[in-house]
This record gives structure tokens, sequence and C-alpha cells, in this order.
């Protein structure tokens, strides 16, 4: 213990330099991830107080505790938070601002400046959000045209927001790419890449794709207004499906660019906590790539209803269906690198463990919704909101969760209280699926997604996963009530207490500020636990 | 087991339940059966004592194994594209035969217009056994046309037409919901189908439309407009508020605007703000209420105005 102390007396990224200008204007890519992580669960909170308003508003039917307009409102703003200020920037942001260089032993990202810049964009695009979410925006986190043209200045700054943000990520896109391509010590040839920077680089790929499709977007939606040109509206002679489109464009790799870093953590930590090999390395790397490539051409499923033609529509089925090989592919790895393990239950554990199970559901009701038969019934229904809220809280944030536990004493050199993250995260277990499995069925029975009020035979099961969303927030206020306590007041922890061989343990924890005292010497992948060794 | 779907009343319902049920199991089959997996490697090979065991196996491929679980995957998905598809195609393409009903939807209601121009409004009514072919349009924003019964979703959009189709094999009542978001009321925005015999079916069709022959006194006339173009979803006759005004009592007051300005609520400015209602906003209230210009008939704005009034005398009544 005494040894840890002192080992955290020494400088690092963290003490050595103090003051609120220091973090704002650092180029560090550590404190840069940190930054990150503090100002998206600041809006992760705001996004969740109002998806518990959504959820007490609909514990009845009828009114409950706000009128039709204010509900609507309050969903469009939990949705535009929670995507676009929350999980869109997410993993890549945050872990993987903080982890790439230290994974690729690097002393930073090639670019910092830039990634400072990306950070201040991500701040300005929050702000102009915040500022269109006072401007009565009720269009749903979508902007559908022509509903979002009566209210075209909202929808042009949540757009603008959209684009600010979208450039943030897309110039992080750019920045990884380079680093991972120029950066790599010595001896970090591809085939040792850690997975986890493999989903980076795949995610980094679709950022810098499909990201400028917003910016196109918002140009159509500005000279539309300006110029009076009909580009979506059609009584100018513009068409609503275009603005579809280039929506869904832009919004479905985005599920991808959220989850793949998800699926990367998993594969980080599977193998440190079994003390096996990753199983199937390669064919994770091609399923990363694979998801991605796949994850450009498959936006038209969500316009099965909205007016394609049939012919589009058997062809986007098909595309979707193929997602499924790729990613069950990652599910089976996953699991087969357990086989004959010695397998430790700590909490980044349990979070990987309850990733598999809750991306499997996600993944499988996503068949039913790439089935044309089945869509038909399911389009814009709740089965859709459970189906996504099982990729993006399920898949996306409990990925990000296991991550934060893993990475923690390397980020801040404590440790958080064990017990307490297992029983906090049982608590999110469990009020996660009783919030959304409930939503499964209404979506079975009919119940269409955004509805103020909904016929009274809906009331028990809306009742059921109301009290559960409670649950679940009391879930995440318990877990980032115990993490936010050990960054400060937490106990010293070694800098490898799990024992990793990955190279971002191979440093001080928290590193110091270039990262390692001299660049490390590559000279095998970093999954060798086991026998041999 | 999982049989959570509605009542399938159209043709090919039971179809899709069929395939819905194959996901399903399939779905619930690979959840269960992969945790299943992981949680037994996750006891059995659970690390017993606290130091760290490194003779684990160095297992790091298996050509065999990998190639399996890539190709069942693809079996099973090719073979559940294929139901799906040969279904979807069934619903896809409406019979020559079929009837043809225009559908147009309105912030927040539906508007029917059988073949022989007569109109029906929140209320489609449709034969028996009969394949129905609806083409469809909006008057302002995004709509979804969505019966669950019939396992029937297409969206209805400004500007363009698009076209669904079924054929209802039992006589009832269901429901036809709006499943695009659509702005304030698009939870409201709900229609019967009524589906009929073909004898009543014709019946139906050879009925007057309210107060066109047999002429209703106007506040009748009025009371059933009130109703049937979804005026009651925001206007309460009873004086509670839903998101406009109550109409009780209201004629004859004096409303202050937005800007200060008083005005009069008269004959004038009820008309005014069923035809431009975002011209005079009450303070207090939402710019939401949709244009009525072009869709009520003299007579009928007419029968509204005398149904407000007569709210205003029945408030009286009930005061004194």
């Amino acid at each position: 213990m005494s040894e840890a102390e002192t080992a955290n007396d020494k400088l690092n990224y963290l003490n050595c330099e103090k003051g609120f200008l220091s973090w704002l204007m650092s180029i560090d890519h550590k404190r840069i991830g940190l930054m990150y992580m503090a100002s998206m669960f600041l809006f992760f909170v705001v996004g969740g107080i109002f998806a518990l308003a959504v959820r007490t508003e609909l514990f009845s039917h009828g009114e409950t505790i706000v009128n039709a307009q204010a509900y609507n409102i309050l969903f469009t703003l939990h949705g535009v938070i929670m995507i676009f200020l929350f999980i869109v920037p997410g993993i890549p942001a945050t872990l993987g601002n903080f982890l790439l260089p230290l994974m690729i032993g690097a002393k930073d990202v090639v670019f910092p400046k830039l990634n400072r810049f990306s950070y201040w964009l991500y701040l300005l695009g929050a702000m102009v959000a915040f500022f269109a979410l006072f401007m009565k925006l009720d269009t749903g986190w979508t902007f559908y045209a022509p509903y979002s043209l009566e209210n075209s200045r909202a929808v042009i700054t949540a757009t603008s927001a959209a684009f600010i943000l979208g450039f943030s990520s897309i110039l992080t896109g750019l920045n990884f790419l380079v680093t991972i391509h120029k950066m790599r010590a010595p001896g970090m040839q591809w085939g040792r890449l850690p997975l986890f920077v493999w989903t980076l680089y795949a995610t980094a790929i679709l950022q810098v794709a499909a990201t400028p499709i917003i910016g196109i977007t918002l140009l159509l939606l500005i000279l539309e207004n300006a110029l009076n040109i009909g580009v979506f509206d059609p009584s100018k002679g513009g068409d609503p499906l275009l603005f579809e489109h280039l929506f869904w464009f832009y919004s479905h790799p985005v599920v991808y660019i959220i989850i793949l870093p998800a699926m990367g953590i998993v594969s980080e930590i599977v193998p440190v906590f079994s003390r096996k090999p990753i199983f199937g390395y390669k064919a994770l790397v091609y399923a990363s790539v694979g998801i991605a490539g796949i994850s450009l051409l498959v936006w038209g499923h969500h316009l099965f209803v909205a007016g394609m033609s049939n012919f589009a529509r058997y062809l986007f089925s098909f595309l979707t269906f193929l997602v499924a090989i790729p990613t069950a592919v990652k599910v089976f790895n996953w699991v087969a690198t357990m086989y004959k393990g010695s397998i430790s239950w700590d909490s980044p554990m349990l979070y990987a463990m309850s990733f598999v199970f809750l991306f499997l559901i996600a993944g499988t009701t996503g068949i039913h919704l790439a089935t044309l038969a089945t869509n038909a019934h399911y389009h814009d229904t709740y089965f859709v909101v459970a189906h996504f809220h099982y990729t993006l809280q399920g898949g996306a944030v409990v990925g990000l969760l296991a991550g934060m536990h893993f990475w923690f004493p390397k980020m801040f050199g404590r440790m958080f209280n064990e017990s307490f993250a297992k029983f906090s995260w049982l608590v999110l277990f469990i009020g996660f699926n009783g919030t959304f499995l409930p939503q499964f069925v209404l979506g079975m029975q009919g119940m269409p997604r955004r509805y103020f009020d909904y016929p009274p035979e809906f009331e028990g099961l809306h009742r059921i996963s109301t009290i559960f969303s409670f649950v679940n927030g009391l879930g995440y206020a318990m877990v980032l009530g115990n993490l936010l306590y050990a960054a400060f007041k937490g106990k010293f922890a070694t800098s490898n207490p799990y024992l990793s061989k990955s190279l971002e343990w191979q440093t001080d924890s928290p590193p110091i500020k270039d990262n390692f005292a001299e660049i490390p010497r590559v000279t095998d992948w970093t999954y060798s636990y086991g026998a041999t060794q | 087991m999982f049989d959570f779907m509605p009542e399938a009343v159209s043709t090919w319902a039971n179809k899709v339940d069929w395939i819905n049920s194959l996901i399903t199991y399939i779905a619930t089959f690979c959840t269960v059966a992969i945790t299943a997996v992981m949680l037994f490697f996750a006891v059995r090979f659970r690390r017993r004592s606290s130091l760290v065991a490194e003779e684990t196996p160095q297992l790091t491929h298996s050509t065999l194994l990998e190639t399996l679980w890539t190709a069942i995957p693809t079996v099973i998905i090719i073979f559940v594209f294929y139901f799906g598809l040969v279904t979807y195609q069934e619903m896809r393409n409406p019979p020559p035969n079929a009837l043809e009903i225009n559908v147009d939807a309105y912030k927040w209601r539906w508007e029917f217009t059988y073949p022989n121009t007569k109109k029906s409004h929140n209320e489609l009514i449709v034969p028996v056994n009969k394949p129905i072919r609806l083409i469809m349009t909006s008057r302002d924003v995004l709509h979804s046309f969505f019966v669950p019964v019939m396992r029937v979703k297409e969206d209805v959009r400004p500007g363009a037409y698009s076209v669904a189709w079924f054929e209802a094999t039992k006589v009832g009542e269901y429901r036809i919901l709006c499943a695009e978001y659509c702005g304030t009321n698009h939870s409201y925005m709900q229609a019967k189908l009524k589906v009929v015999s073909e004898n009543s079916f014709q019946d139906f069709l050879a009925r007057s439309e309210v107060g066109e022959v047999v002429a209703l006194p106007p506040s009748e006339l009025g009371k059933e407009l009130f109703n049937q173009r979804a005026c009651a979803q925001c206007h309460s006759t009873d004086g509670r508020t839903i998101i406009g005004p109550s109409m009780l009592g209201l004629f004859g007051k004096t409303e202050t605007l937005d800007s200060g300005e008083q005005v009069a609520v008269d004959e004038e400015y009820l008309r005014e703000s069923i035809l431009e209602p975002g011209k005079r906003i009450v303070k207090g209230y939402l710019n939401a209420m949709p244009s009525y210009s072009g869709q009520l008939s003299e007579e009928e704005i007419r029968g509204l105005i005398a149904y407000i009034k007569e709210l205003r005398n029945d408030g009286q009544e009930a005061n004194k």
C-alpha cells in the first residue's frame, strides 16, 4: 500500500499542472478524454431526468404531469441530448481519447491541438444545441420535414448544433485514423493492434465518411428557408422523403459509431478477466471492419414504410440482415474466449458479460425489424423503442461503463468500492430490463411511439416500465456516485490491478504527462495470457 | 408463449404472425442458449483462488468452429429473409379487383372518400371479405396509417400518394392509429375501422352525408361536425382546458391576445379562428391549431358557430 501511495505522489498528468485553464487549454489527450467524460455525463444526467419525466407522464393514461405539447418537447430533448451530446461522441471521445495513444505506445495523438479544437467544437455545439432546446423544439430527435419546417428556426439551430458536433466528430475521427497509421510504437504491427483500437479505427472511418451528410442537410435546410427553394417542403415542390434519406444516411452509421467501440471494450476485458488470449482475433477485426462497411448501406431500413419502391425495400432488408453475421461472430468469439479460462467476477467482467446478454436481445430483436413482413407492424412502435434502447443503453452505455470500471485505476490511480460497484451493477441491470422488456410487449400489441396518451389497456405495462425506469435511474446514480467519489477519495490502486498485458498498463497509473518515459518496443500481441507464458 | 400480437383480422395477418413467432423463437433460443453457455463457462471456470492462474490453455482460433458459426447464422438469416419477403410481396401487391378508397390525413384526423364521392370522417367503413386498396395522401405533414389488427402500416405524405391494402376477414370495430409523429395531438389522431357486411356497406354508401339532404338545424349540424372533424380533441365543452380554450361560455367573452390587444369572441372572430387560427391567439394558448380553410362549407362554418353560441346559452342557464 505504501508503495502505491508513493507511486501516486509522483508527477502525473493529473497533478503536473493545476487550475481551470490548465485543463481547458490542455492538449494532453488524457485530459481531453476526461473533460469529454465529465461534460458528457453532465448531459447524460440532464437527458436522464427528461427520460424520467417522460416515463412519469406515461404512468397513467390521460394527462398525468404535463400536457401534450410539453410531453412532445420532453421526449425531443431527451433524444437530442442523449444522441448528439452523449452517446455519439461517446466512447471514442472519452475512453478512445484517453487510451488510443497509450495502447499503441505513443506520446499523444498525432494532432494534439486539433484534438483540443474538437473538444471546443463539442462545447460550442452543445451550447448551440441548448439554445435550440429553448425554442420549443418538439419534432423528435429525427427532425422530419415538413413538420419540422413549421418551426424552421428551431430546426436550423438544432441541425447547426448537430453539424458543429459532427465536425468535432469528423476531426476526432481523422485524428485517430492518422494516429493509428503513423504513431504506432516500433513492433506494434497491424496484427498486434488491440481490438479496441481496431474498433476505433472502424469507427473513425464511419465518422469521416458519414458525418459530412449532416452538413449537406443543413445547407439544404438553409437554402430552402432563405431562398425559398423547394427541397424538403412539398408546398414548395420539395420532397420530405429526401430529408429522411439524408438524415438516416448519416444517422444510421451513427448507431455503429456508437456500438463498435463498446464491442472493442468487451474484446479487451474478456481476455484479461479470463486469463485467456482473445479467441478469433482476425475474425473480430474483419467483423469490425465488415460491420462498419455494411452499416453505410442499410439506412433504408428506417424507411421501410415511408414510401420507397418495393425493390428498394427488398434490397435494404437483405443488406440489413447481413449485419447479423459479423455481429454473431463477435458474440461467439467472446464466449469462446471464456472457455477453460480462469474467470474472475470483478465488476468490469460483470458489465462485459451483461453486455453480451443485452446485446443478444438487441441484435435478435433487430431481426424482427429487418424482416419486411413483421416490420410493417413494428415500425414506429414501442418495439423499436425497446430495440434501440437495448442497443444504445444495454449495448453502448453498458460497454462504456465496463470500460470505465476497467480503466478507472489507469485514469485516476485510485480504486472504487468493488462491492458497491457490483451491487449498483445489479440494480442497473434489473432496472434496465424491467424498463424495456415490457416495451417489446407493448410494441407487439401495437402501441405507437411518441404517444402522449394511450388507450387504457396499455396502462399495466406502461406502469411496470415507469416503475423500473426509476430503478434504472437509481442504478445510474449509484454507479456514477461510486466512480465520482473514488476519483477524488478512492483508495490508491496499484499500477496494474487487473494484471493486464496491454501496453497502456505498462506505464504508471495515472500515466505521466507524456505517457511513457521512453517509447516502448512491442514484441508480442496484447493477448498473451495462458500456458506458454 | 410470446403471443402478444393483437387479434388477426386481415387475410395475411396470420402469416405475419407465423413469421413473427418463428423469429421470436429463434431469437429467444439464441439469446438463452448463448447466455447459458456464457454463464456455464463463468461458473465452471470461475477463478478459485485470489492468485491469478496462468496455466489456461492457448486457444486462439479454430478454423472449423469459426467457419461453422459464420455459416449457421448465414443460413438462418437467408431463410428468415426469404419467408419475410414472400409474405411481404403479398402485402405490397393489391389484387386488381380491390375496392378503392381515398384517404386524406390532416392534423389530427382522417378523412375517407369512397368511390361514389361520399366521405366519412374519422371512421373508415369497409365491407368484409373484399380487398380494399387505400390511396393515401396528407394535407399537411407526414402521418402514418396504422391498423394493428390488419398488420398494415404505410406512411402518408403530402404531395404524394402512397398505397396500402388489406382484406378484412371479420366484421367488427377496430382501431386506426397515426404512427408517424405529427405534432401536438399525434396520439389522438385515431379513427375507427368498421368492418361491415356487404349489405350494410351498400346501405352506408347510399345514405346521405351529414346535413346534406336532410337539413339539420345549424346547431345540430355544428355539434356533429364538432366531434367528426376532431374539434373536440382540443376543445372541451365542459370548461376543461385540453389544448385550446373550452367552448363552454366562450361566445360573447372578451379575451386578451398575446399582444395585449382585446378581442370580443363574436361570429367574426370564431370564423377567423376556424379558417386562420394562427392570426389572433388568445394569451396563454399555443399556435397549434391547423387551418380548416377549404375544408368546410359556409353552411358548416355557420353550424359550428351556432353550436358554440348554444354552449354559451347552456352555460348561462346553468348559472341561473
